[in-house]
């Protein structure tokens, strides 16, 4: 088994959120020093600098609110793509590959975590960029599907279930007014018709009262 | 609520998601001889062999054994689903974007090209629809809206040589005659209502028109079981909108019930809680009818009933004429084969097809002469949306698979008489709250309100308008064609090396139109909404297989009333062979405006009536 590597995130993001390793073992982040050590499945320690500095210029803390810093977005993707979807496990593989035309979608032989890995080759030393360099660097790239990718799943990473490792603090759901899964709006659905309806978000945990079954998690 | 509790037959392991009691009945032993290589196992036979566990597998097992002494097996390549398990799945990641209730499409797809001649290619990920799998199939993530078809989908051929002519048809145009007419159908579709418990409103009882409801539906015999369904803050925008601008908008009949409703059978189930947790999810509280929840309560307890699941049906075997019974795998790679006096296909579309053409039972269609049967007529739903967008919010994560309010003003040709337009059928208008999670909607907004896709600018725009986009959606009804069909790939294999079902299939002129006739009708609402909306006509796009359509594939063993033309006869009873039945919407030869599920079952009826009243009595061809 390789090094655990980890990826250090401020602790105001990101302290208290139950994680679990790949092993299944749940693991009470601390905050030490005013950061956290997430450990990683997918990325080094490296790698997942470069994809967190990436994923904040696509969704930026800002004056209009927290970004993918924040919410753990790396977190997320480190687990999408160690899980089977970043193996395309759950993909039709199968040769002869040919080419084709955009209505037969995506036909290449490449998986998430093949197109990620070489994606961070093209995004060299970005966390080590300066100025305007890093939205150049992107903008140069955004036609790729590495980049389409990355953003789809920075999305994803804002304002998935914290249990998928982002919108850590539910701090995405608060941003948009989503109040996560609930069992019920029977007495809601029909009223607040016009007016903005916001309740206190929680997550699958909190209603259930018990961790879901990620799909990431599977084992082969 | 308590259901009780499944017995689950099972032969080798279940799959990762059984937890229930297993019980092994067929006397069989471990196939593996000395040298490693597996033979097949003969099991016991049964009466009755059922391919595919859901709406329409289940419903003829539910018949079959309430009404005959019969043993009915039925085999479902999935695992089992239970009510209980589905409050840990409202989940949009996992189960809206990667769809963890689908057919693991790395074991089988299918292939697609827009005509003969070009080279096809594999569907690599899900897109264009959506096939479950396991005990309920796509009846366990289904949206659960239940129509009935218009009269005139039953005989269009007819219909439509008596209102144009022959002559004005194209001769590429394939429809026909189901060989069934609404008024044989109309008890049945009541069956399968009060099976579902549907919530609706009557817009025509037993001639009567009533404002409210669907006035352009067929007359219908009964009120639906339950009450419409409550309004969100943008059905009741297009309500009235719709009303104002002289159309008949009611809301949708659907499958997720709007109170407690005790079905025939005893089976009790809640009313729905508007969680927005319907589509691409199971139902965590029963109140959406799925079969999990609706025939295996039934079924579960019935001694001469088993389910197989983790049981992957590779040929139906025959000789001289007759279906012998049918191969399959279980999840440890082990053969079986069970005898059955009867065979009845019930798997999705797809895989009906694709097991009588590897089985070789009947004749290939051949585009070339347009000669053969078995793969033709095939159709999908032609589908418009255009996105609205709203100055204020409108809560919608709230809401229901069904929870939707139509009008049915240009549905079949109603509403235009054909010859302006250029369209020969048209489709029903409807504006939906599914429930929405935050994901798939961010970063929706009106064109021009920014060229940025990511960056501090998107993100401001993005959330201004978060919550404030709707669509308005046109369900198109899909004519058959000549040049539209399955066959098998000459390429392209299954997990165990079994060619693929390829499509070839493409959109003409007349569905092009349909969306552009769709666009306009979208353009009058959205303004009398007072909503923005996206004015670009529609691309006359070729057929995608990306975009998700609607899980409404049909045809392929359509039905009719002569074996030239179809596959099954009028009761979905094998021309060619009598003691093989070939259930569900493969028997549709096209696709009305609707969704198929409520007809899929009342023809599930229909037919079973046919086996178990006629068949039974004299096994030979019914016609």
């Amino acid at each position: 088994m390789k090094r655990r590597e980890f990826l250090t995130l401020p602790a105001a993001a990101i302290g208290g959120t139950l994680l679990y390793t790949l092993a299944g073992e749940p693991l009470r982040l601390k905050a030490q020093d005013g950061v956290v050590r997430v450990p990683l499945r997918f990325f080094t320690a490296a790698e997942a600098r470069v994809i967190a500095a990436a994923c904040e210029r696509i969704f930026p803390s800002d004056a209009s609110g927290p970004g993918a810093t924040e919410a753990g977005v790396a977190v997320y993707i480190d687990r999408q793509l160690a899980g089977p979807y970043g193996r395309d496990k759950y993909r039709y593989t199968q040769g002869p590959w040919v080419e084709s035309m955009p209505e037969h979608g995506y036909q290449g032989r490449e998986t998430p975590q093949q197109t990620y890995r070489q994606g961070l080759k093209d995004l060299g030393d970005f966390a080590g960029l300066s100025m305007d360099e890093p939205i150049a660097k992107l903008k140069s790239m955004e036609r790729s599907r590495f980049f389409q990718l990355l953003r789809t799943h920075t999305i994803e990473g804002m304002f998935c279930d914290p249990m998928h490792g982002g919108n850590a603090g539910l701090i995405g759901w608060q941003l948009v007014g989503y109040p996560g899964p609930r069992m019920s709006y029977r007495e809601e659905v029909d009223k607040h018709f016009g007016e903005p309806w916001r309740p206190k978000p929680a997550s699958l945990e909190q209603i259930m009262g018990r961790p879901g079954k990620l799909w990431e998690d599977e084992k082969d | 609520m308590l259901l009780p509790e499944y017995i689950y037959i099972t032969v080798g392991n279940l799959t990762k998601n059984g937890t229930r009691r297993e019980y092994t009945v067929n006397c069989w032993k471990r196939a593996h001889s000395c040298d490693g290589t597996t033979r097949m196992t003969n099991l016991k036979p049964v009466d009755v062999a059922v391919i595919g566990g859901g709406w329409t597998g289940l419903l003829m097992a539910k018949e079959i054994t309430e009404k005959t002494p019969l043993s009915v097996a039925v085999f479902e390549r999935g695992g089992p689903h239970k009510t209980a398990d589905y409050a840990l799945t409202m989940d949009e990641v996992d189960y809206f974007i990667r769809l963890r209730m689908m057919q693991n499409i790395a074991e089988e797809t299918i292939t697609h090209r827009h005509s003969v001649g070009k080279p096809a290619v594999p569907m690599r990920q899900y897109g264009s629809f959506l096939p479950g799998t396991g005990v309920g199939g796509s009846g366990e993530h289904w949206g659960g809206l239940s129509f009935r078809y218009l009269p005139d989908v039953f005989t269009l051929r007819t219909h439509l040589t008596s209102k144009h002519g022959a002559a004005k048809l194209s001769p590429d145009l394939a429809v026909q005659d189901w060989g069934v007419t609404y008024d044989d159908l109309e008890p049945l579709y009541w069956k399968a209502e009060q099976l579902l418990g549907v919530s609706g409103k009557a817009g025509n009882l037993r001639g009567q028109k009533i404002e409210g409801g669907n006035i352009f539906e067929a007359p219908r015999q009964n009120e639906y079981p339950t009450p419409p369904l409550k309004y969100s803050y943008v059905s009741r925008l297009f309500e009235d909108a719709a009303k104002r601008l002289g159309y008949h908008p009611h809301p949708s009949p659907g499958a997720t019930i709007s109170q407690t409703y005790r079905n025939p059978d005893g089976v009790t189930r809640p009313g729905c809680e508007y969680c927005g947790h319907c589509q691409r999810f199971g139902c965590m509280i029963g109140a959406k009818a799925q079969p999990s929840n609706t025939l295996m309560p039934v079924l579960a307890g019935r001694s001469k009933f088993q389910l197989h699941t983790g049981s992957w049906v590779r040929r139906v075997v025959h000789k001289d004429g007759r279906a012998t019974g049918i191969r399959f795998m279980n999840n440890e790679g082990q053969e079986f084969f069970q005898p059955a006096e009867i065979v009845v296909l019930a798997s999705f579309t797809l895989n009906n097809v694709r097991l009588l053409s590897l089985s070789k039972i009947g004749t290939p269609y051949d585009s070339a002469v347009r000669k053969g049967t078995l793969g033709s007529h095939l159709t999908q739903q032609v589908q418009h949306t255009t996105r609205l967008f709203f100055d204020k919010p409108l809560n919608a994560f709230m809401g229901a698979g069904s929870l939707a309010i139509k009008f049915s003003d240009f549905d079949g040709d109603l509403g235009f008489s054909g010859a302006e337009e250029g369209l020969l059928r048209g489709g029903i208008f409807s504006v939906g709250s599914t429930g929405e999670g935050p994901i798939r909607s961010f970063g929706v907004m009106p064109s021009g309100v920014t060229s940025e896709t990511w960056g501090s600018e998107w993100k401001r725009a993005s959330m201004a308008w978060k919550d404030r986009v709707a669509g308005i959606n046109m369900f198109g009804e899909h004519l058959s064609y000549w040049h539209n069909f399955m066959d098998l790939d000459p390429t392209y294999t299954d997990k165990f090396g079994d060619p693929l079902l390829r499509f070839t299939m493409d959109w003409t002129d007349h569905e092009h139109r349909q969306r552009e006739f769709a666009a306009k009708i979208h353009a009058e609402v959205a303004r009398e909404m007072g909503a923005r909306f996206d004015a670009t006509p529609p691309r006359r796009a070729p057929y995608d297989i990306v975009t998700y359509q609607g899980t409404h594939i049909q045809g392929g063993a359509v039905m009719g009333m002569s074996p030239h033309h179809s596959v099954v006869n009028r009761y979905l009873q094998h021309w060619d062979m009598p003691n093989v039945w070939v259930i569900g919407g493969s028997a549709f030869p096209h696709n009305a405006a609707l969704n198929p599920t409520l007809t899929a079952m009342a023809l599930t009826h229909w037919s079973a009536d046919a086996l178990i009243g006629r068949y039974l009595k004299h096994p030979e061809k019914l016609v």
